[in-house]
């Protein structure tokens, strides 16, 4: 479109709309400016005021407590001890180590196959088809339903013994396995009960980001010959950067603190060998099984440290830092 | 998508039909299509399968549950409902539930949809940064401080501390959800409304929140279901008079091992309400879901 560039200086364009609004409505207009101001902060505040309220207190508190030898009491004589804690939780290999090594090892895991999956399948809904509706309500059900139930449910079928899944395994000639039952099993088994659960919300929430994305570029490489991968690769995947790095941040944080599913199946501790004890069974054993409420707030402290460094560098990725 | 071109390939060589490009490019597309519809039957079959054996393990008797060559054909038994509705424990704590759930996700509508309106329409975009935090932040790490908290005004174990609890969560993600919805409302309905005499807040009342309902209906489900679900606070912040319907369900793991089918029955009862949620509010839910994930 020619313009005219020479013209386009700000004295010459007429003054901007709400400029001439104010001029028009004059007084009344600078009123509601103020009044708006102050009704935003009065719809704002409650709600702020409620979840800082629960969320400070709470975080000064757990890291006072990391600082002391809190044991059984958190209210008691506790003696400051320095970083005692946390350098107790950090030169622990028998159970601190292994749990951060079990929990990053699930998370990825776990998150990555429900991304390629969940990719696979939202490309394959991509365009509309008979009983679309259907299928997205079947989604819905494992995401919206108890993680308790989905546990115990599991326990039912992967039942060593009276499991369905053994019997069905039995038919194309594979032995039973052990699954939540045995120490080398259990946590690869609530990965998998975890991309059960979970691929579902990767494919909704690709889909909607796959509904939002331009057709021109791909109908553009489509004339210039490219096949299906390549337009996959080089002009979906890319446009759909944002959503996928938003999907990763949101699931990869959940199935950090994975925990319902944990507990319900293997019980406190992960299991009589540790074998599925991640960083937050753990943490919760120590407060809530040991009252070791001092190492307990340290690696608490150190968790979440660990998960605010994994969403900061994820969404540093995302080349945005808006939320 | 490599399936379909190798399987396309043998027709071309096919000396006897000499397809058109174009007929060869209709039958690959088809073939394409009905791969389409077969794998995703197959997913579907994969994500239900589990939840149905579920459902239907709560109609088996013990022996049955406990015989996995006896599948779906059978004939059903309401014996482990029956009991389930005779056990105090259960019928008592789907009582909590819905009580907490309910009162939890009511007081956080009210508190967060009015907020989010605010934030939507004065655009503040930092709000969603501490909506976030929220959701970082391991929810062990606060409920000590919680539990002390509480303890010193005699509230633990009380409904108040378990509706406090739920709508620490119940908040931010109302919020989350409602901040996009409301976004992408027009605004020159509520500036209309404004030139013809409304408040701001008035405008909130009379435009933006009839217009929202469908994105409130679907926040304020996820937040029940959320509330619902809920596992880890009831088992902490609870005492055996409120105790939720998935701790009552997880002690019943610990104690009753060998009653498959009453456990069954009580996982069915935890999840029928999520499974009518999904059926007749899944295209909310969906939009519920998915808000702020597009956006980056």
């Amino acid at each position: 479109m020619p313009s005219p560039t020479v013209a386009e200086t700000p004295t010459a364009t007429p003054g901007p709309p709400a400029q001439r609004a104010t001029t028009r409505s004059g007084r009344t207009a600078l009123t509601f400016e103020q009044a708006n101001r102050r009704l935003k902060w009065a719809l704002l505040t409650p709600s702020l005021g409620f979840v800082a309220l629960m969320i400070i207190f709470p975080l000064l508190f757990t890291l006072n407590l990391s600082l002391t030898d809190a044991f059984g009491a958190v209210n008691a004589n506790n003696a400051y001890i320095g970083l005692q804690n946390f350098i107790d939780a950090l030169t622990d290999t028998r159970r601190f180590w292994p749990a951060v090594w079990r929990t990053v090892y699930f998370t990825v895991g776990a998150v990555l196959l429900q991304t390629v999956l969940g990719l696979a399948l939202a490309m394959l809904m991509r365009k509309a088809f008979r009983g679309m509706e259907i299928v997205r309500t079947i989604l819905m059900v494992p995401l919206l339903a108890t993680p308790v139930a989905i546990g115990i449910l599991w326990l039912l079928i992967l039942d060593p013994t009276n499991g369905i899944a053994n019997h069905l395994l039995g038919f194309v000639g594979i032995p039973p396995q052990e699954f939540l039952g045995s120490v080398s099993q259990s946590l690869p088994t609530l990965m998998l009960i975890d991309v059960w659960q979970w691929t579902p919300m990767m494919t909704i929430l690709l889909l909607a980001g796959l509904s939002t994305l331009p057709e021109e570029p791909e109908e553009a490489a489509l004339m210039d010959g490219a096949n299906a991968w390549q337009r996959f690769r080089y002009i979906i995947l890319p446009m759909l950067r944002t959503t996928l790095l938003t999907a990763l941040v949101l699931r990869g944080v959940d199935a950090l603190k994975t925990f319902d599913i944990i507990y319900a199946t293997k019980g406190p501790g992960g299991g009589s060998g540790f074998e599925a004890e991640t960083l937050n069974v753990y943490a919760y054993g120590l407060t809530f099984d040991y009252q070791e409420y001092g190492l307990a707030s340290a690696v608490l402290v150190l968790f979440t440290i660990f998960i605010v460094a994994i969403v900061v560098l994820l969404r540093r990725r995302t080349g945005r830092t808006s939320a | 998508m490599s399936t379909v071109t190798t399987v396309g390939a043998p027709s071309v060589s096919s000396p006897t039909k000499r397809p058109t490009a174009a007929r060869r490019r209709r039958g690959r597309r088809r073939l394409w299509s009905w791969l389409r519809g077969v794998t995703i039957a197959v997913v579907c079959l994969l994500v239900a399968l589990p939840i149905i054996w579920m459902i239907a393990a709560a109609f088996k008797t013990n022996v049955q549950v406990t015989d996995p060559s006896v599948g779906l054909v059978f004939s059903p038994t309401l014996e482990n409902f029956r009991n389930a509705f005779a056990d105090g424990a259960i019928l008592g704590s789907m009582l909590n539930s819905l009580i907490v759930g309910v009162l939890s996700t009511v007081l956080s509508a009210i508190l967060a949809v009015p907020a989010a309106w605010a934030v939507g329409r004065f655009s503040m975009g930092r709000t969603g940064s501490l909506v976030l935090v929220a959701r970082i932040v391991p929810a062990i790490s606060l409920l000590v401080p919680w539990y002390y908290l509480f303890a010193q005004i005699g509230l633990v174990g009380s409904y108040t501390v378990l509706v406090l609890s739920h709508m620490f969560v119940a908040v931010p993600l109302i919020l989350w959800i409602m901040i996009g919805f409301f976004e992408g409302l027009p605004i020159e309905l509520e500036e209309a409304a404004r030139t013809d005499g409304l408040s701001a807040f008035g405008s909130f009342l009379r435009i933006a929140l009839p217009l929202a309902a469908p994105g409130t209906a679907a926040a304020a489900v996820l937040a029940f279901i959320g509330s619902w679900n809920n596992f880890m606070f009831a088992l902490i912040l609870a005492d055996e008079n409120t105790l939720t319907m998935p701790v009552t369900l997880f002690n019943f793991i610990s104690y009753a091992s060998t009653d498959w089918g009453g456990l069954m029955a009580a996982a069915t009862l935890m999840t029928v309400p999520v499974i009518l949620a999904a059926i007749f509010g899944q295209r909310y839910l969906v939009a519920g879901l998915t808000a702020g994930a597009t956006k980056g």
